[in-house]
C-alpha cells in the first residue's frame, strides 16, 4: 500500500511526516534508485508544494533561498547571481537543463552526496540551514550539518525549509569542477572559494571547500589559514597546492582514482590563487 | 493501493491510477499508449524520455506520477495533433536534424522549451540547452541549422520539403 501526500503548508507537512512518510523533492537522484533497485516506499510526501519552502527573496542581511527552489529558480533569480555568484556557478554545472528544472537545492543538501555540486558553494559562502521540525524551528551552520557519508543532523521527522546566506557576501566567490566531460558530469572534484579582499593582493577570511575528495565535502582548514592575509604570489599558489594534496584523502572509486583527485584538487587551487593574483596585479 | 491522480496531458483533462512512484515515463507509455516519449538511459542522462512539465523540459523517467497532480504536461504527441507537424518538425526533416529519430521526440521538446525562452538563440544557448538531450547521428550541427531556419537566422539548405498541413503551425 502506497500513500502520497502533496501538502501545501509546514504545518500540514508535519503531520505527514508523523507518519514516517518519505520526503520527496525533485526526486532526480531518489527516482534513479528506486528504479535500479526495484525499492518500495510505504509513503511519500510531496515537498515541492510547501508554501514555506518556496520562493528566494533578500531580507536584512541575509539572502533567503526556499529549499524547494530548483537550480532553474536560483539561477533565473535575480538575487543569487548579484550576491552569490558561486551557487549560480555551480547550479549551471548540476546536470542539465531537464536536471536543473526538477532538482532542488534541499534535495541536493538533504541527499548528501559527496559530491553534490552546490554543496562546497554553501560551505564556502557560510550558509545557515532552517531546519523545521514537529517542536519548531532550527538553524544550523551548514559546516555542522554532515556528519558522515550520506548522514546528516537532519532527522525523519524533520524538513530542509530554507538555505540561508548571510550578507554582505563575500567579494570573491570562485568556484571550479573537474568532471569527465564539460557538460552534465558528476563530478571528480569540486571547489568553492570564497574571501574577502581588503587589499591590494592579498585575501581575508578565506574559505576554501571541496567535494568528491572525501566522505563529505569539506573545508579545508590548515589550507585557509596558509592562504589568510598571506600575499599572492605564484610561491604561495604552489605552496597551497602542497598542502592540499598532502591534507585531502580522496578515494578510488567508479568515477576517478585517489591519485588523480588529489593532483587535480592540488592543481585547481593552484590555478585560482594564480588567477587571482593574475587578475589582481593587472 | 492505487491512488488517482489529475493532471492536463497534451491539452486534455486526464485521471490515472497507479503508485505515486510511478514513473511518468512508464505512465505515458504503459497505461496511456503514448510512447513517442523513448526510455534510453533512465538516469536522466540521455534526455530521450523529455516532455515538458509546466512549460520546461524535464525527464519523464524521473517524475514520479504523484507530483504531477495539477500540472501540466507536453509529450512529443502534442505537439503533431492529428499526425500534423509543426513547422520546428518540418525543419528538422528537411534541414537533416533527425535521422536515426531515438533523440528526436525528447529533441523537438528539449529545443522547444529553449525557443519559448530564447526566441532567437545563440549557439552557445542551443548548446547549454541541448547538452542533456544526446544525439549520436547528427553531431548537432544539423539540429542547429534546422533551429536557424526556422528563427530566420540562416537560409534553408533543405533537400526536400515535408507536407505541412493547415492549423499545425508552431
Amino acid at each position: 500500500m502506497s500513500l502520497s501526500w502533496s501538502p501545501k503548508s509546514l504545518a500540514e507537512a508535519h503531520e505527514a511526516l508523523a507518519s514516517g512518510a518519505l520526503k520527496v523533492a525533485g526526486a532526480t537522484d531518489l527516482l534513479v534508485v528506486d528504479h535500479a533497485t526495484g525499492r518500495q516506499h510505504e509513503a511519500v510526501l510531496n515537498v515541492l508544494e510547501i508554501a514555506e519552502l518556496r520562493g528566494i527573496r533578500v531580507a536584512g542581511n541575509e539572502l533567503s533561498i526556499g529549499a524547494a527552489s530548483t537550480f532553474t529558480d536560483i539561477r533565473r533569480s535575480p538575487d543569487v547571481p548579484k550576491h552569490a555568484r558561486l551557487l549560480t556557478d555551480a547550479a549551471a554545472t548540476i546536470g542539465a537543463a531537464q536536471i536543473q528544472n526538477r532538482a532542488t537545492i534541499g534535495g541536493n543538501i538533504a541527499n548528501a552526496s559527496p559530491a553534490g555540486d552546490s554543496l562546497p558553494a554553501l560551505l564556502a559562502l557560510g550558509a545557515l540551514i532552517v531546519v523545521s521540525g514537529p517542536h519548531g524551528k532550527r538553524a544550523v551552520p551548514y559546516n555542522a550539518f554532515h556528519t558522515g557519508y550520506r548522514k546528516t543532523v537532519l532527522d525523519p521527522s524533520e524538513l530542509i525549509e530554507r538555505v540561508i546566506v548571510p550578507l554582505p557576501a563575500p567579494r570573491v566567490q570562485i568556484f571550479r569542477k573537474i568532471g569527465t566531460r564539460q557538460a552534465q558530469a558528476i563530478s571528480k572534484v569540486v571547489v568553492g572559494f570564497a574571501s574577502d579582499a581588503p587589499s591590494r593582493n592579498a585575501l581575508t577570511n578565506v574559505r576554501l571547500a571541496m567535494g568528491s575528495i572525501a566522505a563529505t565535502p569539506i573545508r579545508l582548514h590548515e589550507v585557509e589559514a596558509l592562504i589568510e592575509g598571506a600575499v599572492l604570489s605564484r610561491e604561495l599558489a604552489d605552496q597551497a597546492a602542497a598542502l592540499v594534496e598532502k591534507t585531502i584523502t580522496p578515494i578510488d572509486d567508479v568515477r576517478s582514482t585517489a591519485a588523480y583527485r588529489r593532483h587535480v584538487a592540488g592543481a585547481l587551487v593552484r590555478r585560482l590563487l594564480l588567477d587571482l593574483h593574475e587578475s589582481q596585479t593587472s | 493501493m492505487s491512488t488517482s491522480y489529475k493532471f492536463t496531458l497534451n491539452g486534455e483533462e486526464t485521471e490515472v491510477s497507479g503508485p505515486p512512484m510511478a514513473r511518468l515515463l512508464d505512465v505515458l507509455r504503459r497505461d496511456l499508449g503514448l510512447t513517442g516519449s523513448k526510455e534510453g538511459c533512465g538516469e536522466g542522462e540521455c534526455g530521450a524520455c523529455t516532455v515538458l512539465l509546466n512549460n520546461e523540459a524535464v525527464c519523464s523517467c524521473l517524475v514520479p506520477l504523484f507530483q504531477v497532480e495539477g500540472a501540466s504536461i507536453t509529450t512529443i504527441e502534442g505537439m503533431a495533433p492529428q499526425g500534423q507537424v509543426t513547422d520546428l518538425q518540418r525543419v528538422f526533416a528537411t534541414e537533416g536534424g533527425a535521422q536515426c529519430g531515438a533523440c528526436t521526440p525528447g529533441m523537438i521538446l528539449t529545443i522547444r522549451s529553449l525557443l519559448k525562452r530564447y526566441p532567437r538563440p545563440t549557439r552557445e544557448q542551443m548548446r547549454e540547452y541541448v547538452s542533456g538531450t544526446l544525439c549520436r547521428c547528427t553531431g548537432y550541427e544539423r539540429i542547429f541549422r534546422a533551429v536557424e531556419v526556422l528563427t530566420g537566422q540562416r537560409t534553408p539548405e533543405g533537400v526536400a520539403d515535408a507536407p505541412v498541413a493547415e492549423g499545425a503551425r508552431e
